[in-house]
């Protein structure tokens, strides 16, 4: 297997280039980043993160053919045997494979990512009912590894202003759950001409969505509450 | 976080983003009711053409239609703007251009139809 990749040390490098390695794949080899891990073994000044190899972490989404996603449940067997890598488009490279992810995680903590309740705290936990509960299926699953906001145009082009799929789809996470008090406040937060509305539904997010995710929808019940509050 | 304004020609994106889907509907709402005319009535001429456009609901529609036009222009005009122009400056440069000849796409349809 030929892997093309994506080498930029900003240290040494005067520009980024792609560099290919011949990979011999064994029988054991699965997934992906087996074939990547295989890369690192020739040229271990190859840089790139990846930590639970199962995507549940989220730490080594890439662009693998143009369309990002997670090498570690990428299966070999559904890729071609050219396999071009480079890092998650639309942000700072540290190094190869690596994106600076600051921006990223900016945006997802300016939607306050957890519940906010004023009331006192019960003895135990606050309970939810099966429907309350079912409410944050499709939400609450989502890793953060970035695949969705760097496939966004809207992200590209105001990382800074635009939160993002990744941080919307957690934002209305908060909004739709019964023990978050919140939800004005978090409306709020999301009027203004960018933050929320610089999505135009072109469903990338959706496209590219490691677990199956759809961002879009989430967007669009966000919208759908903005409407019923304001008419 | 930052959390300046930026020039935007906007103060909040919910009205703008409304406001695209609703002249949207408008603009289709009147598109169907123009082909039923045309495709229902006598074979187009000059003087069909022109008797119905000197009924008055014709003339109402067509406007709002036309203003419709201008508003769902503006807003796509202004969020392509808001990706692209970067320099706020000549954003608000652009953003005046685009509005003032709208305005006078919009005279120059009134002017056309109650001339």
């Amino acid at each position: 297997m030929k892997l093309s990749i994506y080498r930029y040390n900003p240290e040494k490098d005067a520009r980024p280039y792609m560099q290919d390695y011949e990979v011999q794949l064994e029988h054991s080899d699965r997934m992906l980043l087996d074939a990547l891990i295989k890369a690192k073994a020739q040229d271990d000044s190859l840089s790139f993160r990846r930590s639970c190899r199962e995507g549940v972490c989220g730490s080594d989404a890439m662009n693998i053919n143009g369309k990002n996603g997670l090498p570690c449940i990428t299966k070999l067997a559904d890729l071609p045997q050219h396999v071009t890598l480079r890092p998650l488009p639309g942000q700072p490279v540290v190094r190869d494979l690596i994106v600076d992810m600051t921006q990223f995680f900016k945006q997802y903590h300016s939607i306050q990512p957890y519940v906010v309740n004023h009331e006192a705290p019960p003895e135990r936990e606050r309970l939810q009912s099966p429907a309350q509960r079912e409410e944050l299926n499709g939400l609450y699953e989502c890793i953060l590894c970035a695949c969705c906001s760097t496939a966004c145009p809207s992200f590209w082009w105001n990382p800074d202003k635009f939160v993002g799929p990744a941080g919307l789809l957690q934002a209305y996470r908060f909004i739709a759950d019964s023990r978050d008090q919140d939800t004005a406040a978090r409306l709020d937060n999301l009027e203004d001409p960018y933050r929320l509305f610089r999505c135009h539904s072109i469903m990338n997010c959706v496209d590219v969505c490691p677990k199956g995710l759809n961002p879009t929808r989430a967007i669009g019940k966000i919208k759908d509450l903005l409407v019923k509050r304001s008419v | 976080m930052s959390v300046h304004r930026v020039v935007t020609g906007s103060r909040n994106g919910l009205t703008d983003w409304l406001a695209q889907r609703v002249t949207a509907a408008i603009m289709a709402v009147y598109t169907v009711i123009v082909l039923i005319v045309l495709l229902g009535g006598p074979p187009i001429s000059y003087a069909v053409w022109k008797d119905l456009f000197t009924q008055g609901w014709m003339r109402v529609a067509t406007l709002l239609f036309a203003a419709s036009l201008c508003w769902h222009m503006w807003v796509g005009v202004r969020n392509i703007l808001m990706d692209y122009a970067k320099p706020e400056g000549l954003r608000l440069a652009l953003q005046v251009m685009t509005l003032l000849t709208i305005a006078a796409y919009l005279g120059w349809t009134l002017h056309i139809l109650w001339r």
